[in-house]
């Protein structure tokens, strides 16, 4: 059994000791020598969310069937084997300086599964504007929630007046108030990592884990490519550079082509429309570059605006002067889109922390 | 829902001798679990462990824990979740009113107690309003149902990870409120948000899929007794095929009845075209499914028995 979790914990699945324990006891309750009982008793004890029954039916089939187990291999390997690839151009601006990005190899229809090494980058601004990072402290836009909190004015908080008046003899001398507790409103950054929008997907993905940072519970970041990567956990190490260096190795379609329509589709059916995008700030990061044709892009952009409560859609090109919205993709998203802004440098990221905040 | 008479199997946990016997004793009730979610109930009520059951809307994750109440012949408790829920809603309240009335009473009965006996008084068993974590701890053994987890929020969730850990409330007025038998635990979410892991690492985690053709027939046949073989097995596929359009929302068991019904109330003997057209309000709720479905050949979805 005990070599069975370690299996489990090579495949990606958080097998704890004390979860490996439940397992035991699972086992005893039931039929340890019946391989049905001892595959149910693992995977209602083991598992803890619909992504890890996937592996466990692997993981299950090759220790228990004699089969070579082939797990996943840990992301610190794969971004050993990748260190040559991938040269990310390291042109994303510093102040205002502009950078147009090579635009030439753009939305590719392959997708190259390859990581980056974000640790590898070099260079006396870069390092600058890393530090520069580090101070963004993105606030939070706020809601009011159905939670009160005891206040000196608002409705009367009746069970707490009575309680009062209980001490006192049974004399009502005050009225105590109560209103809502306001709450961060949740924020989703769906970050575009396709290889027209590789100089500027490192800045992004700072910026995200400063968002994060600041607020943890509130905040949500994927990346967008051809296809959906959830990076919210890997950005919530504290030190930006493990941060990135973490998500770098989780994403797997770095500097890929896009497929914008798809993956937000993806996104919508599998998160935003449980409750993730409902009444949030929902940030996309794009060129708007989709190969495709844009009628998906335009649909899903239009589902989207009728859950979250706002729509920020940043353009790295916003910032260079003469720019208009032609990209087909940007044509069809922008009907949909609240707040159209630029990010191309520090200081327009500081102005969309502030769009944010305000949205 | 056929209300057939159902002897619970009472007594002590050992009272079902294995997930078989449960999934027996379940469909006894009108609830047909697949083998896994059978063991999964069986282990929670041998295990003593919460079941947290994930799944689509409509595939029967409440249905389990009335299913289960009505088996273990044990009350249910149900908690429905919200955001704000507050402990004065899940747990217990003083009835503020009533103590005041009775801190009145005492006072014109003149009566003479010293102020400690009378505050002790205030604070009796009796001005305590039980909610449903509480009612399910105090009527044990029982069944306790915490409906869509996923929508109350974090504090909430810190507080339900007390109460299931070791199932007693304290009340600093009153002191501690243990359960003699620990209750049958079921959490349900429909994975709106990631519940915290905490609370997920106490339970027993099951993911409740569709059920497969033929238990899906059984079901509407079991819980829809009036409807005819046929219709049931036409709603079923034409079900089944929906679920692989990629719609917004696919339908899930619940809906399937709905649908069932529906087509039974217009005195439809079987699904045709037409007929089914005019239903599709039952099974699909949002309006481009339902765009979506008219726009496609209605002979590919509903023809062929």
């Amino acid at each position: 059994m005990l070599g069975f979790a370690r299996t489990l914990r090579v495949a990606g699945v958080a097998a704890s000791p004390d979860r490996v324990e439940a397992m035991l006891a699972a086992v005893a309750a039931l039929d340890v020598l019946d391989a049905t009982d001892v595959y149910w008793s693992g995977r209602l004890t083991l598992c803890a969310g619909p992504d890890d029954l996937e592996r466990y039916d692997a993981a299950f089939a090759a220790y228990f069937g004699g089969e070579t187990p082939r797990p996943v291999p840990p992301a610190a390997q794969q971004r050993q084997r990748t260190v040559t690839t991938a040269p990310m151009d390291p042109g994303e601006g510093q102040g205002d300086d502009e950078s147009p990005p090579d635009l030439a190899g753009q939305a590719s229809a392959d997708e190259v599964l390859r990581h980056r090494d974000v640790a590898e980058l070099t260079g006396a601004e870069r390092e600058q504007l890393r530090r520069l990072f580090a101070l963004l402290v993105p606030a939070a836009p706020m809601r009011l929630s159905r939670r009160r909190r005891p206040s000196p004015h608002g409705a009367v908080h009746a069970s707490r007046t009575v309680r009062r008046a209980l001490h006192d003899g049974g004399e009502v001398t005050r009225l105590l108030h109560r209103r809502a507790r306001p709450r961060p409103r949740r924020v989703v950054l769906l970050i575009d990592v396709s290889g027209s929008m590789s100089p500027y997907a490192d800045a992004l993905l700072r910026f995200a884990h400063a968002a994060v940072r600041a607020h943890p519970a509130a905040t949500e970041v994927f990346t967008i490519g051809t296809r959906l990567t959830r990076v919210t956990r890997e950005l919530r190490l504290r030190d930006p550079d493990k941060a990135l260096a973490a998500s770098g190795s989780a994403i797997p379609d770095w500097s890929g082509g896009t497929r914008l329509g798809e993956v937000l589709k993806a996104f919508l059916d599998r998160w935003g429309q449980r409750g993730t995008a409902r009444g949030a700030i929902v940030v996309v990061c794009s060129d708007g570059w989709e190969r495709g044709g844009t009628d998906v892009l335009a649909e899903q952009m239009a589902r989207l605006r009728r859950l979250a409560h706002a729509v920020v859609w940043v353009n790295p090109h916003k910032g260079r002067e003469g720019y208009e919205p032609l990209t087909g993709g940007m044509q069809a998203a922008l009907p949909s889109v609240d707040h159209f802004v630029a990010g191309h440098s520090l200081a327009a990221f500081q102005q969309l922390a502030g769009v944010i905040s305000r949205a | 829902m056929s209300e057939t008479t159902v002897r619970p199997v009472t007594g002590a946990d050992g009272g079902i001798g294995g997930p078989d016997e449960l999934a027996a004793a379940l469909e006894g009730t009108g609830y047909l679990p697949d083998e896994g979610l059978a063991t999964a109930a069986y282990l929670a009520l041998a295990m003593h462990r919460p079941l947290f059951l994930e799944g689509e809307a409509g595939v029967g994750k409440t249905a389990l824990a009335q299913a289960l109440a009505r088996v273990t012949g044990r009350p249910l408790y149900r908690l429905q979740c919200y955001e704000g829920l507050e402990a004065s809603q899940a747990l217990y309240d003083w009835d503020f009113g009533r103590q005041l009335l009775h801190l009145r009473a005492a006072e014109a009965a003149h009566a003479t107690g010293d102020t400690e006996t009378l505050e002790a008084s205030l604070y009796d068993r009796r001005f305590l309003l039980a909610r449903p974590l509480l009612q399910a701890l105090e009527d044990s053994p029982s069944v306790l149902l915490v409906d869509e987890v996923d929508r109350a929020d974090d504090e909430f969730e810190a507080f339900l990870l007390e109460v299931l850990s070791d199932f007693t409330i304290s009340i600093p007025e009153l002191g501690t409120i243990r359960a003699a038998t620990p209750p049958l635990v079921v959490l349900t979410s429909n994975r709106t948000r990631e519940v915290h892991d905490a609370l997920k690492r106490r339970c027993l985690y099951h993911w409740l899929q569709h059920p497969d053709f033929d238990r899906e027939v059984a079901i509407l046949r079991r819980r829809l007794p009036d409807v005819t073989e046929q219709l049931a097995r036409e709603v079923a596929r034409a079900t089944a095929k929906l679920r692989t359009l990629d719609l917004l929302k696919p339908p899930g068991v619940a809906e399937a009845m709905d649908w069932a019904t529906a087509l039974h109330t217009l005195g439809a003997r079987e699904l045709d075209p037409d007929v089914a057209a005019r239903t599709l309000g039952a099974v699909l709720k949002y309006r481009e499914d339902t765009d979506r479905v008219h726009a496609m050949a209605r002979g590919a979805l509903f023809g062929g028995a």
